[in-house]
């Protein structure tokens, strides 16, 4: 038995145990709090739509995602090894961090009235780039100089020192942030699905259960949502292992 | 002029938001091919940035630094570096932190002969067996190891130790001495080694030289009388305790030329 498994299995069927007995308890009504038996029906009677919109919600987050690792990279790396431009953008980047998201997604809806797709992946990239640019800049402008140092006295230019060195060595940093961004990314693509009329995805899909006051439906798709999270999560976890397992370290 | 390490009164300042900060003024410096010379002094009196200034990764205000007969303007592949921090690269593995430099100076050596050569290194220090190992299953004492083949694979002519076994309990520096001493008479090289030791410095150089306090200036030099290779208890020898002694002394009178600098 692998305990590794199975203990969150376990952990998964006490939740819902226990979220079932909450509702049972209390008698609650389903438009109250619907209950893990009442997802089953909802999740089958919508299961094509389901299935379609979580595909849509997946790979606009995805591509949101790549476009905050390539921005979050480029701009850690130019804050990293920069000091001027790090000074320059920090508080830039901060401000535009501390703006609520929820009030960026009428804006970015009507400026481009229509593109659902372009719409909700800037909206992930938008709300998730951020940490990816930090901690990549503080990887980098962290690197101890005895490091350069070990490449600069054999005379290695600069990128040499940032390919070999500063990058492999900054990946724990980034990896870590990732892992932030793919959750914030999820937030930012159901915001924009949510709010868009005519839209697609989990995030509309959850409108459409308030319209037609289907409670069972809009839990539904909360649970739809955790588990897509939940995926993403591990996909992370896997690339870091592969590429950054160095980092971590075995008990001894 | 048969120095292969030639240092010409050279001055360097560093400009700091605080102001100017004088750190070295006129230090002179002659290391003879093959030759192992000790640097010690009071604490933040430059010695790093001397090690620097040869490595050509600084470039003094004043005065020269000549390498085999060549004014360094600029880092040189014939320099080799190890410092206190061993900064062995976590993502590789021991054989391939000790490959690093062959990537840069010989990109065109085959594989086999850059791992031989690392393996042979290894070997040398005696950390066979510990090719494949990450360098964060390594002891202390054993990265300091790896980190002395790393600045050696490529052959230097000079190698600069900044303090490199400083951070390593007693026992692990006496082992690493030994070890030193075997690797300087299988890879010759002509090295400058940074110390707090004065024990370390007389054992293992052929010249000790003492630098004031900052800013610094070569203060005294000392000679070992001993050739080749050494006996620990050569150390606790009348003769031994005599020179540390005196460097000792000299040590004194360097902290007292900068008396903000005494009392670290």
């Amino acid at each position: 038995m692998n305990w590794r498994i199975f203990a969150p299995l376990i952990a998964l069927v006490v939740f819902c145990l226990l979220w079932e007995a909450l509702v049972w308890v209390n008698d609650w009504p389903n438009y109250k709090m619907a209950s893990p038996s009442d997802l089953g029906p909802a999740f089958w009677k919508f299961r094509w739509l389901f299935l379609e919109y979580g595909w849509d919600t997946l790979w606009r987050t995805v591509a949101g995602l790549l476009l905050s690792v390539f921005v979050g990279l480029l701009l850690g790396m130019i804050m990293g090894l920069n000091r001027t431009m790090r000074d320059a953008l920090y508080p830039l980047l901060v401000g535009f961090n501390a703006i609520p998201k929820a009030t960026v997604v009428p804006i970015i809806a009507l400026l481009f009235v229509g593109a659902h797709d372009m719409n909700t992946i800037l909206i992930a990239f938008l709300i998730s780039f951020f940490p990816i640019a930090v901690s990549v800049s503080i990887g980098l402008s962290t690197l101890e100089p005895e490091y350069r140092d070990i490449l600069a006295s054999l005379g290695a230019s600069r990128f040499t020192i940032f390919w070999k060195i500063a990058l492999p060595k900054t990946l724990p940093e980034f990896f870590g942030s990732l892992k932030v961004a793919v959750t914030l990314a999820f937030i930012g693509t159901n915001l924009m699905e949510i709010v868009e009329p005519h839209g697609r995805g989990l995030g509309h899909l959850f409108d459409s259960g308030k319209i037609s006051a289907d409670y069972p439906l809009m839990f539904a798709v909360l649970i739809a949502l955790a588990a897509l999270g939940i995926l993403l999560y591990y996909v992370v976890v896997v690339l870091e292992r592969t590429f950054a397992g160095w980092a971590e370290r075995s008990p001894t | 002029m048969d120095a292969l390490i030639d240092i010409r009164d050279v001055k360097l300042t560093y400009e700091t938001k605080g102001g100017r900060l004088p750190v070295l003024d006129g230090v002179d410096m002659r290391v003879p091919e093959g030759g192992f010379v000790a640097v010690v002094g009071p604490s933040g009196c430059g010695k790093s940035t001397l090690t620097r200034l040869i490595a050509g990764l600084l470039e003094p205000n004043a005065g020269e630094v000549w390498l085999h007969g060549e004014r360094v303007t600029g880092p040189k592949s014939s320099v080799g570096m190890a410092f206190q921090n061993p900064v062995l690269l976590e993502w590789r593995s021991v054989l391939r932190n000790v490959t690093l430099p062959l990537e840069l100076v010989a990109p065109r050596m085959p594989k086999r002969e850059k791992d031989e050569r690392a393996r042979q290194l290894l070997a040398l220090v005696g950390l066979e067996g510990f090719e494949d190992k990450r360098p964060s299953e390594l002891s202390g004492g054993m990265r300091q190891r790896a980190s002395l083949c790393r600045s050696l694979v490529h052959k230097p002519e000079v190698l600069i130790l900044d303090e490199p076994f400083g951070a390593l309990d007693a026992f692990t520096r006496e082992d690493l001495w030994q070890t030193m001493q075997k690797v300087k008479s299988e890879e010759p090289f002509t090295g400058v080694m940074i110390t707090h030791d004065l024990r370390e410095s007389i054992f293992l150089a052929d010249e000790v030289i003492v630098m004031s306090g900052r800013p610094a200036v070569t203060q005294y030099t000392m000679e070992i009388p001993w050739k080749g290779e050494r006996d620990l208890d050569r150390l606790y020898t009348p003769e031994a305790i005599e020179m540390l002694g005196e460097l000792r002394h000299q040590i004194q009178i360097a902290q007292g030329r900068s008396p903000r600098e005494a009392g670290v």
